[in-house]
């Protein structure tokens, strides 16, 4: 147990140390993203009754920094660590795979969270927030996060230099959460770009969010905490079988 | 369980270049183990199959009587491996980065043992420095306390002194001798062959993926090298045929005479003596690792 809190505390260590790049700029970042859209869009846009354009956009900003920073701090750690060599130190000690995984995973979320609720807090001088089912927030926040931690892993074992993980986030990635409702509810959108929204497991994530929050939902927040579920048992199976096997750590 | 590492039919086969090709070797408790080989004969391979970071093809290995696969955890708690790239966390100083493998190890409290190594190994100065902030010998000083810190009874150590000035070499042999003589095995991988010479009792030569020569280093080089007697004759003197037929090299004026032990010497210079040629001046070789080496390579 010690080696799998271990390498949690370092992965934690890790980010916080660099916690200007970590935190304090993806917070910066949303905070100008919801500056400038609820200026440009706050009298344009209605999504929901009741609920201004500024207040709905900021669950989906929150999620979104969740999500991206849970995917950043398992795959840049660990590219970092593969490029470097320094993963040795990992490899080395009797830490099991199931441990590997674990720990990276919660650094991830740790992540997330730590900027997700620097936005949070961030957004609160702007627009009050109502917390309609906070266990709905805290049960996707969690989910999505791990989702993310795992994708990070996968991105962070299977790349091979900084390049490759870049083309994964900035093409796998970030299309998905921008294109997953963060700055719109999808019944805006034309029918056929309504479906394949919902091929966008991220779509769920945002929208059972957001529900935690306002406690309406582009789609049923137990069929979107079924996608999320599922998601998050096939990534995880997957993540563990390339661990098991060493892919790409273990020659 | 007598072996501080057992290794049996090990195969590794990378793409096609075969790593391994069938490697036994036993080392005992203690020992102090010389691995030699050129580059690319496998020795990092062997290594890196001890320390669970290469998969073999087939045949098994343990430390200390645990498997490496099926009983991992245990094998890898009697295992310090000093890798051979210089290798390191940039996010971390000394001290963290020695607390952080002490944990992954399980071990919690290790406040004593990290200052004692950092005291063995000249770091006390530098253990709240960052790991970037090091020189190259300071990180490779670095690498063999995080090796250490489990206090491991097995230490593997993968060309610990490639690129390091000759202070530090002698500190950390020095340092490496008082393990081996508290009872920790040692095995080393090293280019200086007079390292190995003088650091190992027994040695391996890896050619090809396979063990070319294995015997204690006083046998193999009793075996394979000896002491020579290097001659340098007046001018215009020739050497009589009885002697040149031992010649075992010529050069001008210089004559090597091979010897199967030193009491060859005086009759050697006697039968020069007798026939008049004046020496001008003489050298006695002692047997070298890097003949033994040299020949072990080319006769494979």
């Amino acid at each position: 147990m010690d080696g799998f809190l271990t390498l949690l505390y370092k992965e934690v260590l890790r980010f916080w140390k660099v916690g200007f790049q970590t935190v304090a700029a993806p917070v910066l970042t949303s905070l100008l993203y919801l500056l400038i859209f609820s200026h440009v869009l706050e009298q344009h846009v209605k999504v929901y009754d009741n609920v201004s354009y500024t207040a709905f956009l900021v669950p989906g900003l929150v999620m979104m920094s969740v999500l991206q920073n849970a995917f950043a701090n398992s795959s840049s750690s660990l590219i970092q660590s593969k490029v470097t060599g320094n993963i040795i130190f990992v490899l080395l000690p009797p830490i099991s795979y199931r441990q590997f995984f674990a720990a990276y995973v919660l650094a991830a979320i740790v992540r997330g969270f730590v900027v997700g609720i620097g936005v949070l807090l961030g957004t609160l001088w702007f627009v009050g927030l109502s917390w309609a089912a906070p266990h709905w927030i805290l049960l996707f926040a969690v989910l999505g996060g791990a989702i993310m931690g795992a994708l990070g892993v996968i991105a962070g074992i299977w790349a091979e230099k900084f390049d490759q993980l870049a083309a994964f986030q900035n093409f796998i990635i970030m299309p998905l959460t921008f294109l997953s409702g963060v700055f719109y509810s999808i019944h805006s959108l034309p029918p056929f770009w309504q479906q394949v929204s919902h091929f966008n497991p991220i779509f769920y994530m945002i929208d059972g969010f957001r529900y935690g929050f306002f406690g309406v939902s582009d789609v049923s927040p137990l069929l979107s905490l079924g996608v999320v579920a599922a998601c998050f048992v096939v990534l995880t199976a997957f993540t563990l079988w390339l661990l098991r096997i060493g892919y790409k750590l273990r020659a | 369980m007598n072996s501080a590492i057992r290794i049996e039919g090990v195969t590794k086969r990378f793409a096609s270049v075969q790593a391994l090709a069938g490697i036994d070797l036993e080392i005992a408790p203690g020992e102090f183990f010389g691995l030699l080989g050129p580059n690319g004969a496998g020795k990092t391979t062997l290594i890196s199959a001890l320390a669970g970071l290469v998969r073999p093809d087939a045949g098994r290995l343990a430390v200390m009587g645990h498997d490496v696969v099926a009983d991992y955890r245990a094998a890898r708690r009697q295992l310090g491996v000093v890798p051979q790239e210089l290798v390191f966390d940039p996010f971390f100083s000394v001290r963290e980065s020695l607390e952080i493998q002490s944990g992954y190890f399980g071990i919690r409290d290790n406040a004593a043992w990290i200052d004692e190594i950092l005291e063995n190994l000249d770091l006390k100065s530098k253990a709240d420095t960052n790991m970037r902030q090091l020189s190259g010998g300071m990180k490779r000083r670095v690498l063999v306390a995080q090796a250490l810190v489990h206090r491991p009874p097995v230490i593997v150590l993968d060309e610990p002194t490639a690129g390091v000035d000759v202070e530090l070499r002698q500190a950390l042999w020095s340092f490496i001798r008082r393990l081996n003589r508290d009872g920790h095995t040692i095995v080393l991988t090293t280019h200086y062959l007079e390292e190995a010479e003088s650091l190992c009792g027994r040695i391996a030569m890896l050619k090809q993926g396979r063990i070319v020569a294995l015997d204690t280093t006083a046998n193999l080089l009793r075996r394979f090298s000896g002491h020579t007697l290097r001659l340098r004759l007046a001018p215009g003197v020739v050497l009589p045929d009885s002697l040149r037929s031992r010649l075992s090299g010529e050069s001008g004026e210089e004559h090597v005479f091979a010897l199967g032990s030193c009491e060859e010497i005086e009759p050697l210079l006697a039968g020069l003596r007798e026939a008049g040629c004046r020496i001008e001046d003489i050298e006695v070789g002692k047997p070298d690792l890097e003949e033994v080496f040299v020949r072990v390579m080319n006769r494979t």
